[in-house]
């Protein structure tokens, strides 16, 4: 039996958000992580000052994930009540700060012409 | 069931358990044969399944994954289709009255013929269903998922007509009614005054929606300041707060806690809406109690089709109300093996919720499928219902058990059962929708 399967989870997703607005943040996702592999790629380095000034605005994102998922379910921080919820707000607030911080970093390398590989 | 205890004996966590705690947990973990096999069996098999709720569809879409030509109706006359998890969050003023609807033509599975009739007879002798217009239907196979009828009129004074009327509130008798207790709700915290919640004596649904409603009454009231107002009270039908004893105790603590007072042994009897009475019936006779708002939560039954059709039970304590007879583990008819029960009207222990026919219909279909192949099926249900019983808006303890009132936990270590958490509140608000509907698609 009898499994909460991946296939199961992709479902129940489905039905969350809607077939086409999953697969299409899940394509966002993609591309936004493979920019940021190709920003690295292309510049051999990591750039300090973009990296500094996008963990700011990861803090930001996590916070802001915080807020969405607690204002979509009408609930507040009071609520929470015992270890797995401080972790659960840990992992939101992680998984939103990584998500702004990759995304900031990607769009800012691919804007802005910078720092030249190192030789 | 074997997955369960072998889950149970695997220390720590499983990348499953961690998977299902961060997506859509939701009723509880997995059930059996959840995903569709891949070969299908061909077979010409005439399969009736009465009733296109939530157990009949999500039958059917299992059958229909898994049959190759076998000829599958469901007969329903309803329209629309209600997720019925959803009332509560409607009553608590959090979704609009449009949230748990739907069309049942949108779940119905491609290849499954769907008319749009009630069932009004069945024979199980003759091997055939008759509908409310006298079209007959023959089947080789018949699952029975009718639901239940919620008999307001076995409480005198009471009809659906008087929801959203002077006081009183009824969150089961669907979206319009739980939207009118809301109103009746948000005015009685305002005004303050007494507040009576009870369940039926009879088998229900949800047993836990009554419990949840006094939760989120006390809440409201607290929110607004004018909990010094209220006096709240629920009346239990026996000497506890639920079936399960130890979940019983925590809702007794957890009532003691926010000042919910309990009249055990009350039965709801008779209302009357102009003085604003309720008469219960109790150990010491008739009790009276005023109220200024009531959740009335009928009696519930089997619809009169299957009350009076030979598939019943006859005798035993779920023979007053018509509930389908099955053997509980394999939820077959012993007196006609070629019928099935699932969801609210089968005649099991326990468990009327969405939870249950995410269990029920696999092993049920699962017993279907091997007939027409010809093998035998080891598919077993243990009761597994689950309920995350809504203790403030914002938190929830999910509570799991079985036949047996073991607690079951789908994710030991991690989800406390007991315990007031937002993360099952999550699993409410955003999760449970969701995994029913996939559920209803068989994908889940």
């Amino acid at each position: 039996m009898k499994e909460l399967t991946v296939s199961t989870l992709l479902a129940v997703f489905e039905e969350m958000f809607g077939f086409w607005l999953f697969w299409g943040l899940a394509a966002l996702a993609v591309v936004v992580a493979l920019a940021f592999l190709g920003v690295l790629m292309r510049e051999r380095r990591i750039a300090a000052g973009r990296l500094l000034f996008a963990e700011l605005i990861g803090i930001g994102g996590g916070i802001a994930a915080v807020w969405f998922v607690l204002f979509i379910t009408s609930s507040g921080l009071s609520d929470i009540g015992g270890p797995i919820d401080v972790i659960v707000v840990l992992g939101i607030w992680l998984a939103g700060a990584i998500g702004a911080l990759i995304a900031f970093y990607a769009l800012a390398g691919l804007i802005v012409r910078h720092p030249k590989p190192r030789v | 069931m074997v997955e369960r205890a072998s889950r149970r004996d695997r220390p720590g966590v499983s990348r499953r358990q961690l998977l299902a705690i961060t997506g859509a947990g939701l009723i509880g973990g997995g059930a059996p044969g959840t995903s569709a096999r891949a070969t299908k069996i061909a077979t010409k098999a005439r399969i009736v399944i009465a009733g296109a709720g939530a157990a009949g569809l999500t039958v059917a879409s299992r059958l229909a994954a898994r049959l190759d030509g076998a000829r599958i109706t469901l007969l329903d006359a309803r329209q629309e289709h209600l997720y019925q998890p959803g009332f509560t969050l409607v009553a608590a003023g959090l979704k609009p009255v449009s949230y748990p609807l739907s069309r049942t033509a949108a779940w119905v599975p491609k290849g499954t013929e769907w008319i749009s009739e009630a069932v009004a007879e069945i024979d199980p002798v003759s091997r055939r269903v008759t509908t409310s217009t006298g079209k007959a239907h023959d089947y080789d196979f018949l699952v029975v998922a009718t639901g239940l009828v919620l008999d307001y009129a076995a409480i005198e004074g009471m009809s659906t007509g008087l929801i959203g009327r002077d006081g009183i509130g009824s969150v089961y008798a669907g979206p319009e009614a739980a939207l009118k207790t809301w109103q009746q709700m948000s005015r009685f915290v305002e005004r303050g005054g007494n507040g009576l919640f009870l369940r039926p004596e009879t088998e229900m649904k949800c047993a836990g929606a009554p419990l949840k409603y006094a939760f989120i009454t006390d809440d409201h009231a607290r929110r607004k300041g004018t909990r010094q107002k209220l006096k709240l009270t629920y009346a239990a039908h026996v000497n506890a707060l639920f079936s399960v004893p130890i979940v019983s105790e925590k809702v007794r603590m957890l009532f003691a806690d926010r000042g919910i007072d309990v009249a055990y042994s009350h039965v709801l009897k008779a209302i009357d809406p102009g003085r604003r009475i309720a008469a219960f019936e109790t150990p010491k006779g008739r009790v009276e109690l005023g109220y200024d708002f009531i959740n009335v939560v009928p009696p519930m039954r089997a619809p009169e089709a299957v009350r009076k059709s030979p598939l019943a039970w006859q005798s035993g304590p779920l023979a007053a109300d018509g509930w389908v007879e099955v053997d509980k583990a394999t939820l077959r008819h012993p007196r006609f093996a070629n019928v099935f029960a699932v969801g609210d009207v089968a005649g099991v222990p326990k468990g009327k919720t969405a939870a249950s026919v995410k269990w029920q219909a696999p092993v049920a279909v699962d017993h279907l499928v091997a007939d027409i192949a010809g093998r035998k099926s080891d598919a077993t249900y243990n009761g597994y219902t689950s309920c995350p019983l809504i203790t403030r808006i914002g938190r929830a303890m999910l509570v799991e058990f079985d036949y047996e009132n073991n607690l079951v936990q789908s994710f030991p270590g991690l989800i406390a059962p007991l315990e007031e958490l937002w993360i099952t509140w999550l699993m409410k608000e955003i999760a449970l929708k969701p995994t029913y509907l996939a559920m209803l698609r068989g994908r889940a």
